[in-house]
């Protein structure tokens, strides 16, 4: 820039064909980090140094033209530098406009917020570019709303998109929002239907943020769309997205204000006397009744010991539960059976054999018929007592239901959950008669993976496949823990089998193959806990084969949280199954396998599919060492 | 060394239905039989004869549906009843009679009971949950006028009105009514004027019922928690919290308070019957004899105190009848 002592009519093409090049060649952090600034200071309060600029990035020949364009977006301290700096540029030029609203928005995701923020303030900063603002929200939208995008696209470009919608949303003005509030609106609702029916949980809170923040947008008095969720630190990132500099605030709060302060308003005028004896209502002290003839003292009490807070006892014996929790209109009866239920049957387990069956119909039916704490809870920590106590009818019982005609996809559910559970404790080896905790543990509700514990259940796997990564190096080096018989051995079967069988074959109300994805999901999860914890039973084998056909059928569905439990089950399939079983057994179906994870690792879009691909591979590869060292 | 609670009397069957209310008729002089009349869940108001204790006449006008209260008209032969069909019912029962002579279709679908007053001979006021949401409707019998209809103010939210009081401070002054509401709140209202004298918040839950002692202006309440709250009127005819007590178990159905104003009886959700000396709430006994909840209690009006009765109709079909500090 010294080049230019003032001249005006040198010829700025040549510096721009110069400034090109160099960023082509991928130099653009030193260079723009030099100029940058110098054009910033420049061009602060001197049109004609904002002239030149503009000139400038104008004459960059086209095929350089991304490189500089993403060199000077990345570099500009804020959206009004970027728009002294640029100019017109993305309208005057059809590189620039397909660069500034095409690939970066939507073909890229790897630039941070404060790049989007630059980019779509200065979209919005000049009328010329806002139109451009407009389309680039409805291709946005478009993007956001269609369900082929949510569904295969990686978690991560979704937050982009979904950030780059909440900053433009922010940016609009009224009259703008008339214009596009019919496409705001369809959009919407497609988009939402798209984002709740995923089975990640992080897609389905992004969805709702921007579903909240659309419709605060266009309706900006009357009832807003409301969701309830966790906050967590994406979400609240994404809301502190929508706080712009104030001109552009589109402020949602301010009629929820208004319509407080009517309520204030219409606060009935309540009389004088109404107050005062509403407010402070002492009691009259105890000496004025002293001084009255006391013939309360003629009346003798009556000894009154007796009276004692009223408890209505639970019954003692196992069929009278059964009876209160089938017939008895007695609500308090059946309420104290429900919290005692769990302890009756641990406590009588001969008599729980003789009714176990009928025990577990009536549970798995059980509705809430008072508001009881922690129903569910309750419910289901008896059902995993029934079911551990005896455990092969039950499970037959249970693993026959979960494929039936007419139950609620939450009953299906509890049924894997139950079963999880009661394999778990039989897995578990008992000490003084009471079941240790296998490592790490949530509340007893979910072990499954389902929406938030799928992070513990990993982690789960992966301590195990570290300590048994050591152990394959290192020798032994494991803590004596006390010992009992496994007691999983003789049901393991009983419990994977029955659930592996049925599961293409669909029912008028149950399709696994079809919608019913996300229970498809569960029970993959769930096979895959089941398999980790028959380590050492006599059916692993079996069952490892099972498995292993299963996750072939299944292995291209197009739904992550179903693939990444198959990928649970390949590392509990090669965690439980002994090395030698697995080399004779299923060598060939591990080959192929082992090619299919490569494949995952590559191309999966999910960022976990890939990680748990990739410990896979690595457990494959330990296994293979581990045979190799053994002299056969 | 405290004596044991005494054992009820005598004990009423034959209801075979849960008994809502009961009301005594005792006051008559010889050859007159002391009756006491109940209403029931299945519709029908049985004429018990105290003497023999049993059934003398069932009354059937509500059509099978749950009477919740029966009061008399100054003497056994004319009685009041109020059921869940929505009417209250006048009958005539001299001479053997079983008709219904009049009735008041209300529209209130609550439990609401109503509550009578005599204002002159022949003549009553009728305070009564109207259709209303919140209303009281306060009628004159047996011309069946409207004297005046009571709502609170707009936004007061004070829901249903669930027990209901006329009484009169004191002789020819203005009938006053007391109305205890859904959202726990005791409303004083004067009725010929139509319009709210004072409110006190007593009960976080509804006022289940509540009763009033027109000679010393200090009233009553329960509602479904565990306390009971008596409340004063003082000379600007404002409510003001007097006492509370706490009882063993949430829930009290019905009080009343002797016609002598010695003591009174609470019928609770807990199966019993307490007893408190009206003068400072002391606890006197806790009468344990029902199986099920006890849905009212009644003191009877013999003229000579040591014939005073307490009875008390439960859920369990039984009417427990009590002698207990007559003297």
């Amino acid at each position: 820039l010294s080049l230019f002592p003032g001249g005006l009519d040198c010829s700025i093409s040549f510096v721009s064909h110069v400034l090109g090049k160099v960023c082509i060649h991928g130099r653009q952090k030193e260079i723009l980090g030099v100029v940058v600034p110098h054009l910033t200071e420049l061009t602060k309060s001197d049109c004609i140094w904002q002239r030149i600029c503009w000139r400038l990035v104008e004459c960059v020949p086209d095929r350089c033209m991304e490189a500089v364009l993403l060199g000077f977006v990345q570099r500009a301290p804020g959206a009004d530098v970027l728009s002294r700096l640029l100019g017109n540029l993305v309208v005057k030029n059809k590189k620039a406009q397909f660069v500034v609203t095409q690939k970066v928005l939507l073909l890229q995701y790897s630039h941070t917020t404060a790049v989007l923020q630059t980019l779509l303030g200065y979209l919005a900063q000049d009328s010329p570019r806002r139109a451009l603002l407009l389309t680039v929200l409805q291709e946005l939208l478009e993007t956001w709303g269609s369900s082929s995008a949510v569904k295969h696209s990686p978690p991560e470009q979704q937050l982009y998109i979904s950030k780059a919608i909440l900053i433009c949303l922010s940016h609009l003005k009224e009259p703008e929002i008339e214009s596009c509030r019919q496409e705001l609106l369809t959009s919407l609702m497609e988009g939402v239907k798209c984002h709740l029916d995923s089975s990640l949980p992080r897609l389905r809170r992004l969805g709702m943020v921007v579903a909240e923040t659309i419709s605060s947008t266009i309706n900006t008095q009357g009832p807003v769309l409301k969701f309830e969720y966790e906050e967590d630190d994406e979400t609240r990132e994404l809301k502190s997205l929508l706080v712009q500099t104030p001109p552009l605030c589109v402020a949602p709060n301010l009629p929820e204000d208004d319509r407080s302060g009517k309520a204030d308003a219409a606060q009935p005028v309540v009389p004088e006397s109404h107050k005062k004896s509403q407010t402070a209502a002492p009691e009259m002290p105890e000496e004025e009744s002293g001084a009255e003839l006391d013939s309360d003292d003629e009346l003798i009490p009556y000894d009154m010991s007796e009276d004692k807070e009223l408890k209505i006892k639970a019954p003692v014996y196992i069929r009278d539960c059964i009876e209160v929790l089938t017939g008895c209109e007695d609500v308090d009866k059946w309420e104290a059976t429900v919290k005692a239920l769990e302890s009756l049957v641990r406590r009588n387990p001969a008599a729980t054999r003789e009714v176990s069956v009928e025990l577990a119909k009536i549970l798995l039916h059980l509705e809430e018929k008072t508001c009881i704490e922690g129903f569910v809870e309750l419910r289901q920590r008896a059902q995993v007592a029934v079911l551990t106590t005896d455990p092969i009818p039950v499970s037959q019982y249970l693993t026959s239901q979960f494929y039936s005609l007419n139950y609620s996809l939450r009953q299906r559910m509890d049924i894997l959950d139950v079963l999880v559970l009661a394999a778990q404790e039989l897995s578990c080896p008992k000490i003084h008669g009471k079941s240790k905790d296998a490592g790490a543990q949530k509340p007893r509700v979910q072990l499954l993976p389902g929406s938030d514990s799928s992070t513990d259940w990993r982690r789960i796997v992966d301590e195990r496949i570290k300590s048994k990564t050591r152990r394959f190096n290192s020798g032994q080096c494991h803590v004596e823990l006390a010992s009992g018989p496994n007691q999983f051995n003789s049901v393991a079967g009983h419990f994977f089998f029955p659930l592996i069988q049925h599961f293409d074959r669909p029912l008028t109300t149950f399709d696994l193959l079809g919608e019913d994805h996300l229970v498809l999901g569960r029970l993959v999860h769930t096979l895959a806990v089941l398999m980790y914890l028959a380590v050492n039973t006599v059916a692993v084998s079996a069952m490892g084969k099972a498995l292993l056909e299963f996750v072939w059928t299944l292995r291209f569905h197009t739904d992550s949280y179903v693939r990444q439990g198959l990928l649970c089950c390949v590392s509990s399939l090669l965690l439980s199954v002994p090395a030698q079983l697995l080399l004779t057994d299923m060598a060939e179906e591990l080959l192929e396998t082992q090619s299919w994870l490569g494949d995952v690792v590559e191309k999966d879009p999910d960022g976990d599919c890939r990680r748990l691909a990739l410990q896979n591979l690595l457990l494959m590869e330990n296994l293979k060492k581990k045979l190799e060292a053994v002299p056969s | 060394m405290a004596l044991p609670p005494p054992d009820p009397q005598f004990v009423l069957r034959g209801t075979s239905a849960a008994v809502h209310t009961l009301h005594f008729s005792c006051a008559g002089q010889e050859p007159d039989i002391p009756v006491l009349f109940s209403g029931s869940e299945t519709g029908l108001i049985h004429v018990w004869n105290l003497k023999t204790h049993r059934v003398d006449t069932a009354l059937d006008g509500h059509g099978r549906k749950s009477v919740y209260c029966v009061e008399t008209m100054g003497g056994k032969d004319r009685l009041l009843s109020q059921g869940r069909d929505q009417r209250i019912c006048l009958w005539d029962l001299a001479e053997g009679r079983t008709s219904v002579t009049d009735s008041v279709f209300t529209e209130h679908v609550g439990f609401c009971r109503c509550s009578l007053f005599k204002v002159a001979q022949g003549r009553w006021l009728m305070a009564m949950a109207a259709k209303g949401l919140e209303e009281v409707q306060v009628l004159e019998l047996p011309s069946k006028t409207s004297v005046c209809t009571l709502k609170p103010e707009v936004g007061a939210k004070l829901g249903m009105p669930m027990c209901l009081k006329l009484r009169q401070l004191s002789c020819g002054s203005q009938p006053l009514l007391l109305a205890g509401y859904e959202d726990g709140s005791v409303v004083l209202w004067n009725v010929t004027m139509g319009k709210a004298l004072s409110q006190l918040v007593c009960h976080q839950e509804p006022v289940m019922s509540l009763d009033f002692d027109s000679e010393k202006a200090k009233g009553i309440s329960g509602s479904s928690e565990k306390v009971l709250r008596i409340w004063s009127l003082n000379e600007q005819q404002n409510l003001q919290v007097y006492k509370t007590h706490e009882l063993v178990n949430a829930g009290v159905s019905d009080i009343t308070i002797r016609p002598d104003k010695k003591i009174l009886a609470t019928a609770g959700w807990d199966h019993r019957i307490r007893i408190f000396g009206w003068k400072k709430l002391k606890p006197l006994a806790v009468l344990d004899y029902h199986t099920a909840t006890v849905h009212c209690v009644s003191f009877s009006d013999h003229r000579t105190p040591r014939e005073r009765l307490l009875a008390a109709g439960s859920k369990d079909h039984r009417i427990s009848v009590w002698s207990i500090y007559t003297e």
